[in-house]
């Protein structure tokens, strides 16, 4: 028993990719419209080529009939699925074992949400009738808690925290800044993040991401097919997926300052992908920066920063766009705000913009010095009850 | 074998209002002193089993069967008594009644547990609530209390047995209510202390005969009722000795109709000595009397928390607060999804999880579990649990957060990472709390409250709260 991946078996041969935002003109059947004529261009496709579909949506919609109506798909099949904020990345990874299983030749991952039509910030209800036994907390609160948590741990005081969380968020925006598909587009000072209204323990709503619409997708064909449609395919290296036992919360050996389950899927990923050092092999990372603590804890968590240091590297711009590994280039979710079947194709979007050079103004130098791997990493959940993605791309087959 | 009260126990809310705050706020004298007030996640249930946990936390024996007396019940139809029952983990075969309505139903629920040949818990709980402005409001109080009724027996003394009762009924229009309406009415107050003087004078001479005692042997005059002119005027004319009435909180707890005269009764048992007679004249819709007599075993019991202090602590809570509380200042909510209602058939599944806060132990290895679960989360051993009651295990708090998002009456909302003494950890929202002062490390113990009402369903549950 083993996780045996399938590194180089599949590749990603075009990718599309909606502005992301509040996007009052554009219903889901819209912008799953818009994000599939953008992949299939890129990948030079007809809709009648592509032989399977993955849509992933959390509240959007049910059933492949999401996708299939409004594009007219003449009787192929479609999954929908969902996995929480994992949803994006979890119909990228079920499409490509597909393909990689000789099922289908080309199959199409997609992602949607529509939340700006809820009238409500945050996310709406989802679950089973209950016993009302369970805290309603809103998202925030629960990623707040890995804050002072974090914090005793590690000895770093009120105000050392509030700085690095508003570096992170400052980071985010500062990418953002220079995307045009970004919901927010500006940078952001410090001193405007550090003083927004609070939310849920320290953190302001600078510290959150934001609500919006959106939708991405990607082609994926085996990969010894992928040159006839691009010169620059990007190959499929790692791909782990993990759902925790949801133990944080009733164990009290969980202190808070971890995400097991993300720990969990690095290992597996980076063995996938024979990554030993991810700080130096990786070009990029995107990771689920929902809140700036979790961005933080990541760091530690994904193993590009030691335990109870990544404050530190935060404050040294370790994961800055000219930093020695840039983290959420594209501006993350801080910028793009966080439709969530949409987050993990939208990662992939920015590796693939990024290790095929056409990155813009946000391009990472360290490309074209050489590094070709680049990382996207999804949770959903809450700290200690989690879902945990981590997939790696590259842009040449390993050797 | 003579019935007496073997445990007793009283819960008063931690929030006051202060008098000053509506006469300040209204532009109108409201007198001086406090007035206790139900937290926004309380009613006459919750506080009901806060009173019965602390009578029963002084003695092993359980109750077989359970009163529940209120004014004020969260709901009509059905019975309230049983998530009380519930709460309180008593025995499926104890069963579990409401005297709901009125305020003489709270000296009722006694007399019927005296009168009981078994084990019987009685809990009389209130929320008095008036107009804006109103007499009841200023002088009403919140508040329950719970006396355990026994033969007197070796393992369970008597604390107190009655020596005599006395009654005087009569049917006369002085304080009513519709259902559903916010405030009661009342006729003339003159007419009131027409009516019950009489009334109260002419029970008191019974008991008293009845008793073959008189009125300056009692060492503890307790003379209450919702009509304060009434009262005092009965009060005047029993022929206490000086220096033997009772003082009855209207200064800082105000009256908590239905459990009034019983958290005086408490109080006065708190300070009570061994072989002294009491009085419990209740002015209710006619009048009740009680005549007891304290036992050699009063002194060597006594309940955690007494009358007095619970009196004297709390908090001030800001009038417009209360307001909101109570449902006569409507706010505008946030714009978040309304709280989902509880689902009959999950709340019914995990009624020893919900209400009695029955966690399980794995036998394999000894791992705590909240809520309980089918496989340990430390050795995953399957089927293999025990259920184990932690309502009453204190915690400390883990990590923290304050939520100013999420759905309130009473905003932000506070949730800590609980991990009890002897293992097991829970996430839940905190009350009685500053959001300031919460912190890492901090000591807690688990209250039983009513967490929100959605969909007309009140939902009940446990939340931890600071141990002061």
């Amino acid at each position: 028993m083993a996780s045996n991946g399938i590194r180089d078996r599949v590749a990603i041969v075009g990718m599309g990719c909606t502005p992301f935002g509040e996007r009052w003109d554009r219903d889901t059947s819209d912008l799953l419209v818009d994000a599939t004529k953008d992949a299939l261009a890129s990948a030079g496709v007809e809709l009648g080529q592509v032989d399977a579909f993955w849509l992933g949506t959390l509240f959007s919609g049910q059933s492949g009939l999401t996708l299939s109506r409004p594009l007219k798909i003449d009787y192929k099949p479609v999954s929908r699925l969902e996995n929480f904020c994992a949803t994006g990345s979890e119909a990228f990874r079920n499409a490509c074992y597909a393909v990689a299983s000789g099922a289908y030749d080309v199959a199409m991952a997609i992602g949607v949400e529509k939340l700006k039509d809820s009238g409500i910030s945050g996310l709406p209800n989802l679950g089973a009738p209950g016993d009302g036994t369970k805290a309603g907390l809103t998202a925030p609160a629960m990623f707040s808690l890995l804050a002072p948590a974090y914090a005793r741990k590690y000895g770093v005081d009120e105000a050392q925290l509030k700085e690095v969380m508003t570096r992170i968020a400052w980071k985010n925006h500062k990418n953002g800044a220079l995307n045009p598909r970004a919901q927010f587009r500006k940078e952001v000072p410090k001193e405007t993040i550090a003083c927004s209204p609070l939310v849920a323990g320290p953190l302001g709503i600078f510290d959150c991401s934001g609500v919006s619409d959106g939708s991405a997708a990607a082609i994926i064909v085996r990969a010894e097919e992928a040159h006839r449609y691009t010169d620059k395919p990007l190959f499929v290296k790692a791909l782990s997926f993990v759902a925790g036992p949801a133990a944080g919360p009733i164990d009290p050996d969980y202190d808070y300052t971890t995400f097991p389950e993300v720990v969990a899927s690095a290992v597996d990923a980076y063995a996938q992908a024979g990554i030993k050092d991810a700080r130096q092999e990786l070009a990029m990372a995107e990771v689920h920066d929902c809140f700036t603590p979790t961005e933080l804890v990541l760091m530690e968590d994904l193993g590009f920063a030691a335990r109870g240091t990544a404050w530190k590297e935060v404050l040294a711009g370790t994961f800055d766009l000219e930093g020695e590994l840039a983290v959420n280039p594209d501006g993350g979710l801080k910028s793009f705000g966080h439709p969530i079947g949409a987050s993990g194709l939208r990662m992939l979007f920015e590796c693939w913009l990024q290790l095929r050079g056409e990155a813009g103004k946000r391009q990472i130098a360290s490309v074209a010095r050489g590094r070709k791997l680049a990382l996207t990493h999804n949770l959903g959940g809450a700290p200690g009850e989690c879902v945990s993605f981590v997939g790696v791309v590259g842009s040449e087959p390993s050797a | 074998m003579t019935t007496g009260i073997v445990a007793y126990g009283a819960y008063l809310p931690c929030s006051r209002l202060e008098r000053k705050a509506i006469g300040e706020a209204l532009g109108a004298p409201a007198g001086a002193g406090t007035r206790t007030i139900a937290s926004y996640d309380e009613d006459t249930t919750s506080m009901a089993v806060e009173a019965a946990r602390a009578a029963l936390r002084a003695t092993a024996l359980r109750p077989e069967a359970l009163y529940f007396a209120t004014a004020a019940p969260a709901y009509l139809d059905k019975t309230n008594a049983t998530a009380i029952h519930a709460a309180l983990a008593l025995d499926a075969g104890a069963p579990a009644f409401d005297l709901a309505g009125a305020v003489r139903s709270g000296v009722g629920a006694l007399r019927a547990a005296l009168d009981a040949p078994r084990p019987t818990l009685a809990v009389l709980s209130d929320v008095r609530t008036g107009l804006p402005g109103g007499g009841d409001e200023r002088e009403g109080g919140d508040g329950a209390v719970a006396f355990l009724c026994a033969p007197d027996s070796r393992e369970a003394p008597a604390l107190a047995v009655p020596v005599a009762h006395a009654a005087a009924t009569a049917e006369f229009l002085e304080r009513w209510r519709l259902p559903g309406e916010a405030a009661s009415r009342q006729w003339e107050e003159r007419f009131g202390e027409h009516a019950y003087v009489p009334l109260g004078e002419e029970a008191v001479a019974r008991a008293l005969k009845a008793a073959g005692v008189t009125a300056p042997q009692v060492a503890h005059w307790i003379v209450t009722g919702p009509h304060g002119r009434a009262t005092k005027r009965v009060a005047g004319s029993v022929g206490a000795a000086k220096g033997t009435l009772v003082d009855d909180l209207a200064g800082s707890v105000g009256h908590t109709g239905t459990a009034h005269a019983g958290l005086l009764l408490a109080d006065a048992l708190d300070r009570a000595k061994p072989d002294e007679l009491l009085a419990v004249v209740s002015l209710a819709d006619g009048c009740d009397v009680t005549l007891w007599r304290t036992t050699a075993a009063l002194g060597a019991r006594r309940p955690q928390a007494p009358v007095a202090a619970l009196a004297a602590g709390g908090r001030p809570v800001p009038y417009a607060t209360y307001l909101t509380w109570r449902g006569f200042l409507q706010r505008e909510p946030p714009r978040r999804p309304d709280p989902e209602r509880p689902a009959a058939p999950p709340s019914f599944r995990a009624e020893d999880w919900k209400f009695a806060f029955t966690g399980s132990r794995c036998q394999a290895c000894g791992a705590r579990h909240l809520p309980p679960q089918r496989v340990c989360v430390k050795c995953h051993a399957v089927d293999r649990m025990a259920p184990e009651r932690l309502a009453d295990v204190p915690g400390t708090i883990t990590t923290f957060t304050v939520d100013r998002l999420a759905y309130s009456l009473s905003p932000p909302v506070v949730v800590g990472v609980i991990d009890f003494e002897g293992g097991g950890r829970f996430q839940c929202e905190m009350t009685d709390v500053d959001p300031a002062a919460v912190a890492i490390g901090q000591r807690v113990g688990m209250t039983f409250r009513r967490l929100f009402t959605a969909g007309g369903v009140h939902n009940y549950f446990w939340k931890a709260r600071p141990i002061r």
